[in-house]
């Protein structure tokens, strides 16, 4: 049976950013996964929790810790994205200047979750909001 | 290169967490940009920047970086030092810049990443 974990993030609050991913890399390392697998599930994980900090209002994470792999969909109520294709593109980015402030927004989030992820799929409704999916392999 | 070294090198003085830790740095990177710092694979490096908020310390815990260097004096706030003892990372301070803290490592060994 594989164990899930459900977090909550905030749009807009960027102290809370993170804290999801940081209690994904605990349970990823009690779990005895390789470190090398753990960077790339946290970064992607991670990655994704500031996309919706920095784009969002609200959003929930799933995490699932299967025996042989992680997944997470990271739901979130939102403006959507307009052209999947394009905010896959290194360097388009439409951030605020608030989160490029803080050292982000440089349109590299989601092509470094591609990078760090064995599968990714990405559905989005604009106005509504955006559902990422995926998968790493331990 | 150990702790100890790098911050006599760098006269640094320790922010948080343990800089006895036994540890070999061999690599730095020296950015502001967290979406870059996310995109590293490298392991055992360390990070020297200008930036100091709470995203910084989450960003090189989850990028596995144990030894970070604050440029400028940077002052570091509360949660960023309790996070950073919480996740065992090394929360380094010098008067440097950036450039003359990564020059002086370099010139002592430390090799850069790209």
């Amino acid at each position: 049976m594989a164990l899930k974990l459900e977090f909550n993030i905030v749009g807009g609050d960027f102290n809370l950013a993170g804290k999801a991913s940081s209690k994904i890399k605990k349970k990823l390392v009690q779990l005895n996964i390789d470190p090398k697998m753990i960077k790339r599930i946290v970064v992607a994980t991670y990655e994704a929790e500031l996309n919706v900090v920095a784009h969002a209002y609200s959003g929930i994470l799933n995490a699932c810790f299967d025996p042989l792999f992680f997944t997470a969909t990271v739901t979130d109520k939102g403006p959507g994205i307009e052209d999947i294709d394009k905010a896959m593109e290194a360097g388009f980015s439409t951030a605020s200047g608030i989160v490029r402030e803080m050292g982000f927004g440089a349109g590299m989030g989601l092509p470094n979750i591609k990078k760090n992820t064995d599968e990714l799929k990405i559905e989005s409704v604009v106005g509504k909001g955006t559902t990422l999916f995926f998968k790493i392999y331990y | 290169m150990k702790i100890a070294e790098i911050i006599m090198l760098t006269e640094a003085s320790v922010i948080a967490g343990d800089p006895g830790k036994q540890i070999n740095i061999e690599k730095a990177f020296s950015c502001d940009l967290m979406s870059d710092v996310l995109t590293l694979d490298d392991h055992n490096i360390m990070l020297i920047t200008g930036l100091a908020n709470v995203q910084l310390i989450r960003t090189v815990e989850m990028a596995d970086i144990p030894v970070v260097l604050l440029a400028r004096n940077k002052s570091a706030t509360e949660e960023m030092i309790q996070l950073a003892e919480e996740n065992d990372i090394v929360l380094l301070g010098t008067a440097f810049s950036v450039f003359r803290a990564s020059g002086v490592l370099y010139e002592n060994g430390i090799k850069p990443l790209y």
